[in-house]
C-alpha cells in the first residue's frame, strides 16, 4: 500500500517503455496498452485521493503521505509527497489523459509516429511533477513533461505546427534555464532542495541572504509563470495550443495548470505565514499579473476568429483568474480557486475536443490531417473506418449541446460548475467584512467582465457555426470521440450536483496549503537537522 | 578566480541573450547553448569556489562542508548538462524541419517585409 504513491509515475513509465519495443505497425496493441495504463492510473489516483482525504486507512497521519525513493532518510534522498492538492490534480490528470487517449483512438493516433509512448511519458512527467517534494526533481519532471509535450505539440507535423512548435520549444528552453538559475540560487543560500525543509529555513535566513533567496524565488516564479501563460509571458500559448493536434491540445492544456500548481505549492510553502519577514512576498505581483492576464485573455477571446485560438485564449483567462485568486492569499478564496481549477480544466479539455469535431464538418484543418495520414501510409484506413464508423445520429445536436455546456462552464454562468466556482471565489472576497479593497473590486470586475467577454465570443462563434452555415456537411463522428466529451462534461455536472462534498475537500486542501505544518512535519524528520553540515556526515 | 568565473558567466549570458533575440534560427540555437553553458557554470559556482578541497570526503575525517567541496551542485550540473544537451538536440531537429517546410531560416517561418 505504501508503494501506491509512486504508482502514477511507474505505470506510464512502464507502459511507455514497453510501447517503444512494439513496432509502429501494431497500433491496436499499443492502444490497448495505453488504455490499460490510463485506466490503472485513474484507479490509483482515485485511491490516492481517498487516502489523502483520510477516507480510507483513516488515521490523522493519512493526510500527508511521504514516499522515500530508495528508502534514503528524508533529507538525504528525494521524497515524493502526496497531500490533498497532489491527489486532486493527479485525478484530474488521469481523467484528462483517459479522455484524450480515448478521443485519439479514432484518428489522432494515426497522424504520426510514436503517439502512444509520447502520451504515456507526458502523463508520467505530469504525475511526477505533482508528486515530487524536491525542487530539483521537480525540474527533472518538468523536463520529462516538456520533452513529451514538444513531441505531442508537433504530432501530425505541418507548417503551422512546426512554426508554433519552434517558438514553444525556444521559450520553454529559456524557461528551463531560468528554473535552473532560481533553483541553484535557492540551494546556494538556503542549503537545501527539499521543499518542506526549505519552508522551515526561510525564516531563519540572514537579511542579506533573504533578499537573494527572494530574487531566486522570483526567477523560479518566472519560469512557472511562463508555463501558466501569465501576461506578458503567455503570448506563445494560444498559438501553440491552437496549432497542436486536438488530442494533444487536450492533454497539453493541463500543462498551464502545472505552472499554477507549482506557484501555489511553492509560494505558500516558502512565503506563507511562517516565513518571517518574507511572508507574502510576491503576492501583489501574482494579483496584478493575474488581473492583466484576465484582461489580455478577455481581449483575445473577443478578438479571435478561429475556434482553436478561442480555446487557447480561454486557457489564458482561466490562468489569470487562478493567479489573481491565489494572489489574494486568503484561505477561502484559494478553496474557490481550486474548485475553479478543476472545473475549468475539464471544460477546456472538453472544448478542445468539441472544436475538433465541429471543425471537421467545416473542413478546416481536416486536410492537414489527411495529408499527414497519407504521408504515414495508412491505406487500410478507409475500410477500417467503415467498420468502426458507427456514425451517431443527430451529431450536430450532440455537438451543439457540448458547445453550449462548454460555453456555460467557461463563462461561469449558472447552472453548471463554472458558476459555482466563480461564486466560491467571489463570496469570500466580499464577505470578509468591512474594508473591501480596490484590488478586490478589480478582481471582481475582471471575473465578471471576462465571463461577459466569453459569453459574447462563444455566442458569436456558436451562431456562426451552428445556425449561419447550413451548407457545411454534418461531420462524421464516431462514438469513441463523443464518449470522452460526454464524460468530461458529465464530470462537470457531477461537480455541480456534488458541490458540497467537493467544496469541503477544496477547503480542507486550501487550509493545509496555507498552514503547511503537517506537510513540513511529515517530510522533515522530528529532530530537525539543525545545520547543513549534518548532511555531509557519513 | 571569482572574478574570472563571474566574468565568464556574464560574457556567456550576455552573448547568449543577444543571440537569442536575433531573427535566424541558427543564432537562436547558439544563443541557447551559450546560455546553458552560463547557467551550468552558475550552478557549479553556487557550491562555493574552492581549490584543493577533497571532492566529497577525506579519509578518516568527519564530513563537514567546510572541509570538502559541496557535491550537490555537481550532481545538479551533470543532470542539467544532460537535459540541456537533449533538448538542444531536439531543437536542432525542429530547426531543420522548419527550414525544410518553410524554406527560410527566419524564426517566424517567413521573411520580414521591408
Amino acid at each position: 500500500m505504501d508503494h501506491l504513491t509512486i504508482a502514477p509515475i511507474v505505470i506510464p513509465l512502464l507502459a511507455g517503455t514497453l510501447m517503444l519495443l512494439i513496432g509502429e505497425r501494431r497500433r491496436p496493441l499499443k492502444a490497448a496498452f495505453g488504455m490499460t495504463s490510463a485506466l490503472l492510473q485513474l484507479a490509483s489516483a482515485l485511491l490516492l485521493l481517498l487516502l489523502a482525504d483520510g477516507a480510507i486507512g483513516g488515521t490523522d497521519e493519512a493526510a500527508v503521505r511521504v514516499y522515500r525513493l530508495g528508502d534514503w532518510p528524508s533529507l538525504f534522498g528525494i521524497v515524493l509527497v502526496l497531500d490533498r492538492l497532489s491527489a486532486l490534480i493527479l485525478v484530474l490528470t488521469a481523467v484528462l489523459g483517459l479522455a484524450a487517449l480515448t478521443f485519439s483512438l479514432a484518428h489522432w493516433q494515426r497522424a504520426g509516429a510514436h503517439f502512444h509512448p509520447l502520451f504515456q511519458f507526458q502523463l508520467m512527467g505530469l504525475n511526477g511533477a505533482f508528486l515530487t517534494g524536491d525542487l530539483f526533481n521537480l525540474f527533472v519532471f518538468f523536463e520529462v513533461m516538456l520533452a513529451a509535450s514538444y513531441g505531442l505539440a508537433l504530432h501530425g507535423s505541418g507548417i503551422a505546427r512546426v512554426r508554433a512548435g519552434l517558438h514553444y520549444v525556444a521559450i520553454n528552453l529559456v524557461a528551463s534555464l531560468l528554473f535552473l538559475i532560481g533553483v541553484s540560487m535557492i540551494y546556494g543560500l538556503a542549503g537545501t532542495l527539499n521543499m518542506a525543509d526549505l519552508a522551515g529555513r526561510i525564516a531563519g535566513l540572514r537579511t542579506e541572504d533573504r533578499a537573494l533567496v527572494e530574487v531566486g524565488a522570483a526567477i523560479l516564479g518566472i519560469a512557472f509563470l511562463i508555463k501558466a501563460g501569465m501576461w506578458p509571458l503567455g503570448f506563445w500559448l494560444p498559438t501553440t495550443y491552437a496549432a497542436a493536434g486536438t488530442a494533444s491540445a487536450a492533454i497539453i492544456s493541463i500543462l498551464s495548470k502545472v505552472g499554477i500548481y507549482a506557484v501555489l505549492r511553492l509560494w505558500l510553502l516558502m512565503f506563507g505565514e511562517s516565513a518571517g519577514d518574507s511572508a507574502g512576498f510576491g503576492g501583489a505581483w501574482l494579483m496584478i499579473g493575474g488581473l492583466l492576464t484576465i484582461a489580455f485573455g478577455s481581449l483575445a477571446v473577443l478578438a479571435t476568429q478561429n475556434m482553436a485560438r478561442l480555446a487557447g485564449a480561454s486557457v489564458l483567462v482561466s490562468s489569470g483568474t487562478l493567479l489573481a485568486a491565489i494572489g489574494t492569499g486568503q484561505v477561502a478564496v484559494t478553496g474557490g480557486a481550486l474548485f475553479y481549477l478543476t472545473s475549468s480544466v475539464l471544460a477546456i479539455a472538453a472544448f478542445f475536443l468539441v472544436i475538433e469535431l465541429i471543425e471537421r464538418g467545416r473542413e478546416v484543418g481536416a486536410d492537414v490531417l489527411a495529408v499527414t495520414r497519407e504521408a504515414f501510409g495508412d491505406d487500410e484506413d478507409a475500410d477500417e473506418e467503415e467498420e468502426m464508423g458507427l456514425a451517431i445520429p443527430g451529431t450536430m445536436a450532440v455537438l451543439g449541446m457540448g458547445f453550449i455546456s462548454c460555453a456555460l462552464l467557461l463563462a461561469g454562468l449558472p447552472p453548471l460548475s463554472g458558476f459555482l466556482a466563480k461564486f466560491a471565489m467571489l463570496a469570500p472576497l466580499l464577505g470578509s467584512g468591512d474594508g473591501v479593497s480596490a484590488t478586490t473590486w478589480a478582481l471582481l470586475a475582471a471575473l465578471i467582465l471576462s465571463g461577459l467577454a466569453t459569453v459574447i465570443a462563444m455566442t458569436r462563434t456558436g451562431i456562426d457555426v451552428f445556425w449561419a452555415s447550413p451548407a457545411a456537411q454534418v461531420p462524421r463522428v464516431q462514438v469513441s470521440e463523443v464518449v470522452p466529451i460526454v464524460l468530461l462534461l458529465a464530470l462537470c455536472l457531477a461537480l455541480t450536483i456534488q458541490a458540497g462534498p467537493v467544496m469541503r475537500y477544496m477547503e480542507a486542501t486550501a487550509q493545509s496549503l496555507h498552514a503547511p505544518r503537517d506537510y513540513v512535519r511529515s517530510v522533515v524528520p522530528a529532530p530537525r537537522a539543525p545545520e547543513r553540515a549534518e548532511k555531509g556526515r557519513p | 578566480m571569482e572574478l574570472i568565473l563571474a566574468l565568464g558567466i556574464g560574457v556567456l549570458t550576455g552573448s547568449g541573450v543577444w543571440l537569442l533575440l536575433r531573427p535566424r534560427t541558427f543564432q537562436v540555437i547558439i544563443g541557447l547553448s551559450l546560455l546553458s553553458y552560463a547557467v551550468n557554470l552558475f550552478i557549479f559556482s553556487t557550491g562555493g569556489l574552492r581549490t584543493g578541497a577533497a571532492p566529497v570526503l577525506e579519509k578518516g575525517m568527519a564530513g563537514d562542508l567546510a572541509l570538502h567541496a559541496d557535491p550537490v551542485p555537481q550532481a545538479l550540473v551533470l543532470t542539467a548538462i544532460v537535459i540541456g544537451f537533449a533538448t538542444t538536440a531536439l531543437f536542432l531537429v525542429l530547426l531543420l524541419a522548419a527550414r525544410g517546410l518553410t524554406g527560410t531560416d527566419h524564426v517566424d517561418g517567413k521573411e520580414q517585409e521591408r
